[in-house]
């Protein structure tokens, strides 16, 4: 394990941030066009970063590596401390990739605040970037807990018209979860005798019911994040209230933070607590997957109905998670990365959509195809993608999952499984009514096709969904090693 | 412990202020009014001079001088440079504001050093006769800033309101003073550590005394149930005296908790007594203060309820009687009062003309008419309810770190829990200034100005500690450690 100072996580890390300050300095009032340009180099440049990473990992390594240490506050032994698996690899892709698309699509659509706009998406890039790389606890949380702010604002300045309920219902809930997870890390820190090394709190060993209450602590931040039935009302509140870049990294990046802390966090640290709240984390998830599957059979605005989809679909990544073996964890995380990627398209799709008609309600839709052909064809791959067809990425993670699960108890793939069934139903059933039919109105007729940036990031999305569906491999290589050895650390036996 | 000439050397920080407010004030007779800007100019020159002073003339190991009644320590001299440092960027803070309200006269000034001395005597005292003393020069003066406007009736009221509950503060603080005196029979803060621990001292009458002595500080620092007096007079005062009493007097009072509570009377069988005391406070504090802030819709009154529910926080760190809790206590104080002094700076700073600019709903749509200010006043919200990366969590964090450290886990969720509810209002105020359209254009909206020139330092600074906070961590440690004398 070679240490850097600086490194390329550091790259990672910071490049978005430096350019989203320097958006904010240098794109003032009328000055949009060079915010949006110098946004766009930004992020693309923060995508582009990733790449040498992802072509030296060595993908047969378990260790954590491109590792980097800085002591930062030497009294408390708090560290910078960055590094990374294959896990939290995808997982930086995918967000780096994110920041790409929502910087393209609020391209010509924001005109409030344009610096604001773009600088709040990088800044918050890189705090995720952070989350995902961070090897020290108060790094992880200091990161994790920064993620609110630029999010908050974005809910708040550039969302609907409930989006100051929605923007502090969202900031208040996560805190509250957080909050425990730090009373949480400050207790294992005096366990440990002194360190926030996660890797510290891997090997330290823990009595039973202090575990029960750590993962009780760290459950509670963690399922607000993904979030798990019963904690999931303040998603479709903020996503039917966030711009449609809000809403993009609301579902593909930042709901992943709390898949990321069950497999960073809980299952290493407190591994006797999680097996034995197992079959309560998996309720759980089996519920959010059934019922909420039906919840979002009954909406009527397409963006509620993809949010309420999200919380469906992250049900399958804490059950893949919870089932503790390879199958299913391997399948939760390609889950993460592909849900990632299909409700980005989801909510790019309705935004395409909402700027053009001012309305998310579906019933004010139908015929879209007369007028908008590509546009309906593109939005089919990712509707069926949501399905869980196969040949697109929703399969796999899904079928994994499933596999997992089957392995586990036949009843819980059984229930699983509804959900390929729910999904085809309100997805399809609401493409059907969005898209199919007589034109609704005389404004549907008129509609425009397609741009050529909107076809762009449609497509380029449409590649990777299909392209993972396909030929997943690459990123099923990354994550093997690195879902092994959380699985064995999650198999300890500490109290 | 006789006399000694060279003793002087250490108080010439004192000796000087003294030297330069007498002259302020005499000065001033001869100034027309078009003149008093020298007032001013001469005041911060005092001020600054003062606040280098002190780290020429400290011991590195505590001694203590003039008979028993100052102590000479690291702790001492970094708090009185501090201190004279708060008052003088409050001062810069406050120059419009005092032009456009008549106040500023040469009376303002003078009172302002006077209450900085007498901050200062705390600061370094090592006798409760000192200790009280400084406290009556800070005390007295500030009740006459308070009532400086004499032909507002709020103000007037704020001043009556200040005096008697101080008062009967000091009063209790005396009395349990006089019990302490009965139960050793010293009043010197090394002869009562020594009487307690030979076991000389009647301990009944000492923990009566203790009892007292916190009651004071209860009303002093504003602690629940003791705290009624501050919504009312942060919101009756000019916002400028405000910002006085919110800031520099909170790094005198910590100092002169710690001399009381920590040094004289930190004995673990008296320890375990007042720490019990001073959670209750604490607790009540978060929560009242927490609770009561959500209802506010004046900023300042807030900011008074936000002060009640951070002094909670301070003695929740204080209540630990370790080391460890001492340096997050002072770090927490430290950082705390930086943020206070941007929350009624930026009052300060937008106020106008007969303009106050001290309701909520002024600040609205502030990111749109000053952007800059809006962002920097965020960063200070954000401080206060604790989120990263702003140095507030860190002041936070280090408490809660000292008292897990003792096993206090249910102190420590009380703690963070009433502090969700506190991020509620200062999220209340960063919707309002971002989220809400601007109605009312009455506010200022001059972007360069002295006092706007120091906001964004003080603003800045809050983020760059939130991102290397280990420095100033280090320095309370060590300042804590060197100085103060535990057991």
């Amino acid at each position: 394990m070679s240490t850097h100072v600086i490194g390329s996580l550091s790259l990672i890390v910071w490049l978005p941030i430096i350019f989203g300050v320097a958006v904010l300095l240098i794109g003032r009032d009328g000055r949009e066009r060079v915010a949006r340009w110098l946004a766009l180099v930004g992020s693309v440049l923060s995508a582009l970063v990733v790449i040498p990473v992802w072509i030296q990992f060595d993908v047969k390594q378990s260790e954590f590596q491109f590792v980097e240490f800085i002591p930062w506050i030497e009294t408390f032994n708090i560290n910078y401390h960055l590094g990374i698996d294959g896990i939290s690899l995808v997982l930086i892709l995918l967000n780096a990739l994110t920041t790409v698309f929502v910087v393209v699509a609020g391209w010509e659509v924001i005109t409030k605040k344009v610096s604001h706009y773009f600088a709040s998406f990088l800044i918050l890039s890189g705090m995720i970037n952070g989350v995902f790389c961070s090897l020290d606890a108060m790094l992880f949380y200091v990161f994790f807990e920064a993620t609110l702010i630029p999010m908050f604002l974005i809910i708040g300045i550039w969302g609907g018209p409930n989006r100051v309920y929605a923007a502090i219902k969202f900031f208040l809930y996560t805190l509250a979860g957080s909050l425990l997870t730090l009373v949480a890390l400050i207790y294992l820190y005096r366990t440990t005798g002194g360190s926030f090394a996660i890797s510290d709190f891997y090997t330290v060993s823990i009595p039973q019911s202090a575990q029960v209450l750590i993962f009780l602590a760290l459950f509670a931040a963690f399922a607000v994040k993904i979030p798990m039935w019963p904690v999931h009302t303040w998603l479709p509140d903020a996503h039917v209230e966030a711009p449609t870049g809000g809403s993009v990294v609301l579902a593909a990046v930042m709901l992943k933070l709390g898949g990321y802390g069950f497999l960073r966090l809980s299952l290493p640290i407190v591994p006797d607590a999680a097996r034995e709240l197992a079959p309560f984390v998996i309720a759980l998830s089996l519920i959010a997957i059934v019922y909420i599957g039906f919840v979002a059979l009954v909406q009527r605005d397409m963006k509620k109905l993809i949010a309420y989809s999200s919380i469906s679909h992250m049900g399958f990544v804490t059950l893949g998670i919870f089932i503790f073996n390879a199958e299913g964890m391997q399948g939760a995380v390609i889950q993460m990365v592909s849900h990632g990627f299909i409700s980005a398209a989801l909510f790019l799709c309705v935004g395409v959509l909402y700027d053009r008609m001012h309305s998310r309600e579906i019933s004010d839709y139908g015929g879209v195809v007369n007028s908008m052909p590509m546009f309906a064809a593109l939005f089919l791959v990712f509707a069926m993608a949501n399905a869980g067809l196969p040949g697109t990425s929703g399969f796999v993670g899904e079928f994994l999952v499933i596999m997992g699960a089957m392995a586990s108890n036949f009843w819980f793939a059984f229930a699983a499984a509804m959900t390929l069934i729910l999904g085809a139903a309100y997805t399809l059933w609401m493409y059907k009514r969005v898209v199919f039919g007589e034109c609704g109105s005389e404004q549907i007729r008129g509609l425009k096709d397609v741009n050529a940036r909107e076809f762009a990031m449609l497509f380029v999305l449409a590649l990777i969904v299909i392209g993972m569906g396909l030929y997943p491999k690459p990123f099923t290589d990354v994550i093997d090693v690195s879902v092994a050895s959380v699985l064995e650390l999650a198999s300890v036996i500490k109290n | 412990m006789d006399f000694q000439l060279l003793d002087l050397y250490t108080l010439l920080p004192e000796i000087f202020l003294l030297v330069g407010v007498s002259g302020i004030l005499l000065l001033d007779l001869f100034l027309s009014k078009e003149q008093r800007g020298i007032t001013y100019g001469l005041s911060l020159v005092v001020l600054i001079v003062t606040s280098v002073l002190p780290w020429f003339f400290y011991d590195a190991d505590p001694k203590v001088i003039m008979s028993g009644l100052v102590v000479s320590d690291l702790l001492g001299a970094a708090l009185k440079s501090t201190v004279c440092v708060l008052v003088a960027v409050g001062l810069v803070y406050s120059k419009s504001y005092l032009l456009s309200r008549g106040l500023h006269r040469g009376e303002y000034f003078s009172l302002t050093l006077f209450a900085t001395l007498g901050m200062m005597v705390m600061i370094s005292s090592n006798h409760f006769l000192s200790l009280y003393l400084g406290l009556e020069l800070l005390s007295l003066s500030l009740y006459a800033m308070v009532a400086l406007q004499r032909d507002s009736g709020r103000s007037s009221e704020a001043a009556i309101k200040y005096f008697v509950l101080g008062a009967i503060a000091s009063g209790m603080l005396l009395y349990g003073m006089s019990m302490i005196y009965g139960g050793t029979g010293h009043l010197n803060i090394e002869a009562i550590v020594s009487s307690v621990l030979s076991g000389q001292s009647d301990s009944n009458l000492l923990r009566l005394g203790v009892v007292f002595v916190i009651v004071g500080i209860g009303f002093k620092l504003g602690a629940v149930p003791f705290h009624m007096w501050i919504p009312d007079v942060y919101h009756g005062s000019p916002t400028s005296v405000t910002l006085l009493i919110g800031t520099a007097p909170k790094v005198a009072a910590f100092a002169f908790v710690l001399r009381l509570l920590a040094e004289a009377l930190g004995h673990p069988s008296l320890h375990q007594d007042w720490s019990q005391m001073l959670t209750v406070l604490a607790v009540g504090s978060l929560v009242i203060g927490n609770v009561v802030a959500i209802a506010q819709t004046n900023f300042k009154r807030m900011l008074a309820y936000s002060t009640i529910a951070h002094m909670g926080f301070l003695l929740v760190g204080f209540m630990t009687g370790s080391i460890n809790g001492y340096s997050a206590s002072l770090f927490y104080i430290l950082t705390y009062v930086l943020m206070a002094l941007g929350g009624f700076g930026v009052i300060l700073i937008l106020s106008r003309d007969g303009f106050e600019s001290e309701e909520l709903s002024d600040l609205k749509g502030l990111s749109q008419t000053n952007p800059w200010c809006a962002f920097l006043l965020m960063i200070i919200l954000f401080s206060m309810a604790g989120i990263p990366p702003t140095v507030g969590f860190w002041s936070k964090l280090f408490v809660i770190q000292s008292i897990i450290d003792l096993g206090y886990v249910g102190l420590a969720v009380t703690a963070v829990m009433t502090s969700l509810i506190g991020a509620f209002y200062y999220l209340r105020v960063v919707k309002i200034m971002y989220f809400d359209a601007s109605d009312s254009s009455s506010i200022n909206t001059t972007k360069y100005s002295p006092g706007m020139a120091v906001f964004a330092i003080n603003g800045l600074l809050l983020l760059g500690l939130g991102l290397f906070p280990g420095w100033l961590l280090s320095l309370c440690e060590s300042l804590i450690e060197s100085s103060v004398r535990t057991f």
